[in-house]
């Protein structure tokens, strides 16, 4: 499937994933969602992942997921973040699904994945992944072998310390974590319900979507990977989160682009609707602009990633850095051009204009991913 | 006739074959292109196409390009893509045969004469008087901003045929030989020194009514239509990543590693990124018109791609520092890409990019009314006949 080939089955997914989003999580279900502690619906997610099948598009099959690829979720978070769905997109969609996915052996993807996929069970990783990619060095939970420790593979050890923004921390059920041990930094599992598991939601700018620390103290975990293949792993997830992002960048940017052109199309004043008026008609235009480049952006990230294509690394900063500047800019147009209305509380522009600034300082700022950017297409030049 | 890409391209390897590129002359190259049916192969057969779906025309310019012959479009820049799809829809066989196969081929270049300097952005506002005479049409007025009709033999015109009727309804599109006694062509000086555009005078210039495009009084449907043929051409061009003028600038950020800053290494970064992201667009945008979807896009890679090469050289400006404020010669008729000031040629040249073929401010208008349905300006002039519109 060529880039940017957006096929007929591409196209039905997104107007399946549109329809159930619109029915079932509008604006009075995400506003009602938002005020509630865990902060999401379970069941609605859990009809995501087991009616729909969309929260393991690019998972393969024999693990419970669709084998879709990644343009596919891409297509699903895109069309998720269009309503602001509430739930674990960026810790269990977004990071904890493509983490698994390439980290530890068939048995712990056999294990975790598919309850992951059927949206029963959620996840989220605890790792230094802000700076836009993974950040090994700024690794501060310890993991001890408690017996045979990591050569048995499996539970046995203990991870200590205390992991700051963690995407859907609260709600989690399952935590990975980044942690170090002797030899480096490996990845464990450990289940948030076990003793020595301390959570603290935070109270968050972005209502609709949560954070929470965690706080370890000697919490039983079991080995996912190891020293030499975790750093690559989160990595790899780093960069699939950053391009999930970037999806859902998008279709929060077209949505509230649409919104704005319904607004100035429909309000009249001085006798003419708004949008006739040059000074709105160009402020919108320039919102367009920024929708489409953002788009283009984040599906090369999700073609190059699938697809091997271009250097990840590359195509994951391009899409993040493009989407999250597209997204905040067209957010905050969109209140600006709504008038007063649109600094109010019952218009929904504000919830869109959170979640941009908080995509936007998730998993790299802009500057750090134009700072990734210029390493590779500058520096090495 | 169904035709697929392979055997497109088998005859187009055909033509190198029998006129290799590298030893032929171009018009002799070009000129059987045209005859194998390979300059537009949406056309009709006989007239430079073989009435084959048009996405089947990167595969024959794809083995042009291989065989190391040139762009079909830069054979004739404005006749190419703008001018023969007019040509080919609106005027009678033999005079479309008459006149495709030499601008095919690059022995009789075409130019537009549209913009006046009383109408550039408002181009239904112009003033250019065709008169009926008998079987023919007689012409006055002042035409501006043509590239190549000093070159060229051939020209498309949009005049006013009748005055008393609102802008849009009043205009006629027509062919114009520019050996004809009252076309006068004056070079016209830019702010780099170069005339690369003209101004064309026309004064009692006669013109055959078989040489009329269209009805009279439909030169705007006229003209929109070869708009829309510039918009579809957009699948031809290749982009590469860090080519154009983000091209540039990574070569003379290389060349200067004394003037690299961590600020000037960021500026630098986020112009990569929305050439990128422009680039990303465009390549989106082909994928679109080889299945005939037309979004947006291409407007967009106008408005961006103009405003982006400005910013650009500004950056290359400022990186070369004093060096920067030298300009070698306003009196050369050197391009604006050679000489040892090449950047700062580039740079002044990058003021046009916004005003000419559609400036920002109406690109956004197209944005916001054509794609974004949103609600028309208010337009005085609209039910106003064109004689009464208040003019400067």
């Amino acid at each position: 499937m060529a880039e940017f080939e957006f096929t007929e089955d591409l196209d039905d997914l997104r107007a399946m994933v549109r329809k159930f989003c619109t029915e079932f999580s509008p604006e009075p279900v995400v506003r009602a969602t938002m005020e509630t502690g865990a902060g999401y619906d379970p069941e609605l997610w859990r009809r995501l992942g087991t009616e729909l099948g969309v929260l393991g598009l690019a998972v393969e099959e024999e693990f419970g997921g669709a084998g879709a690829g990644l343009v596919a979720q891409a297509v699903a978070v895109e069309e998720m973040g269009a309503t602001l769905v509430c739930g674990p997109v960026l810790g269990t969609l977004a990071l904890a699904i493509p983490l698994l996915s390439v980290a530890g052996d068939d048995v712990t993807r056999r294990a975790y994945l598919p309850d992951l996929v059927d949206g029963v069970r959620t996840a989220t990783v605890a790792a230094p992944l802000s700076g836009g990619t993974f950040d090994a060095a700024a690794v501060t939970a310890t993991a001890k072998a408690e017996g045979d420790g990591w050569k048995a593979g499996g539970d046995g050890w203990v991870v200590s310390g205390r992991l700051d923004f963690v995407p859907d921390g609260a709600g989690a059920d399952l935590l990975l974590v980044a942690a170090r041990t002797e030899h480096g930094v490996a990845l464990f599992a450990v289940d948030a319900a076990a003793d020595g598991v301390r959570r603290e939601p935070l109270a968050t700018l972005d209502l609709t979507r949560r954070q929470a620390t965690v706080v370890l103290s000697g919490a039983p975990a079991r080995l996912v990977a190891g020293e030499k293949q975790a750093p690559d792993a989160l990595a790899h997830a780093a960069r699939v989160g950053a391009v999930l992002l970037a999806a859902e960048q998008v279709g929060g940017g077209q949505a509230m682009l649409d919104r704005t052109v319904e607004h100035v199309t429909n309000r009249y004043q001085f006798g003419r609707p708004l949008g006739s008026f040059q000074a709105v008609k160009h402020r919108c235009a320039d919102m367009l602009v920024a929708v489409e480049q953002a788009r283009s952006a984040a599906y090369h990230g999700a073609w190059a990633l699938q697809d091997g294509t271009d250097d990840p690394q590359l195509a994951a900063s391009i899409a993040k850095a493009v989407a999250s500047e597209a997204y905040s800019r067209v957010a905050a147009a969109a209140i600006q051009l709504h008038g007063g209305i649109g600094f109010t509380w019952e218009h929904p522009a504000h919830l869109y204009f959170k979640r941009a600034t908080a995509d936007s300082l998730t998993l790299g700022t802009v500057a750090q991913h134009v700072d990734l950017v210029a390493g590779i297409a500058l520096d090495r030049g | 006739m169904s035709i697929d890409a392979e055997e497109v391209a088998a005859l187009a390897r055909d033509v190198v074959r029998s006129h290799p590129p590298r030893e032929v002359p171009v018009p002799q190259l070009m000129g059987a292109w045209y005859d194998a049916g390979l300059t537009w192969l949406h056309f009709p057969i006989g007239l430079g196409g073989l009435d084959a779906p048009r996405t089947l025309q990167q595969a024959a310019n794809r083995v042009l390009r291989e065989a190391g012959g040139p762009e079909p479009r830069t054979v004739n820049p404005v006749g190419y893509g703008i001018i023969a799809g007019t040509v080919v829809r609106y005027a009678p066989r033999e005079l479309a045969a008459r006149w495709l196969r030499p601008l095919a081929a690059g022995e009789e270049l075409w130019c537009q004469l549209f913009s006046e300097p009383g109408a550039g952005s408002d181009l239904a506002g112009l003033a250019t008087r065709a008169v009926r005479d008998g079987d023919e049409w007689v012409v006055n007025g002042q035409k501006v901003w043509t590239s190549l009709a000093h070159l060229a033999r051939w020209a498309v015109l949009i005049a006013r045929t009748d005055p008393d009727v609102p802008k849009h309804k009043g205009l006629t599109y027509f062919v114009v030989d520019l050996r004809t006694p009252g076309v006068q062509i004056r070079p016209l000086r830019q702010l780099t020194g170069r005339a690369q555009f003209n101004e064309v005078f026309l004064d009692d210039v006669r013109i055959p009514d078989a040489h009329r495009l269209g009805d009279v009084g439909r030169g705007w449907q006229v003209s929109m239509s070869t708009l829309s043929d510039e918009r579809l051409s957009l699948g031809d061009r290749v982009t590469a990543r860090g080519t154009g003028p983000i091209g540039d600038a990574l070569a003379l950020w290389a060349s200067r590693p004394q003037a690299h800053t961590p600020v000037a290494r960021e500026r630098l970064a986020r112009l990569w990124l929305r050439a990128e992201a422009q680039r990303l667009t465009v390549e989106r945008a082909k994928v679109g018109a080889a299945k005939g979807v037309f979004g947006p896009e291409a407007a967009i890679a106008k408005l961006v791609g103009s405003e982006l090469s400005q910013h650009v050289y500004e950056f290359c400006v400022e990186l070369l520092g004093p060096e920067g404020t030298l300009y070698e010669s306003y009196d050369s008729d050197l391009g604006d890409d050679e000489g040892p000031t090449a950047y700062q040629r580039k740079f002044l040249r990058s003021r046009a990019a916004t005003i000419e073929g559609g400036t920002s401010e109406i690109l956004r208008n197209v944005l916001g009314e054509r794609v974004l349905k949103l609600p028309p300006d208010t337009r005085t002039d609209k039910d106003v006949p064109w004689r009464d519109v208040p003019r400067s």
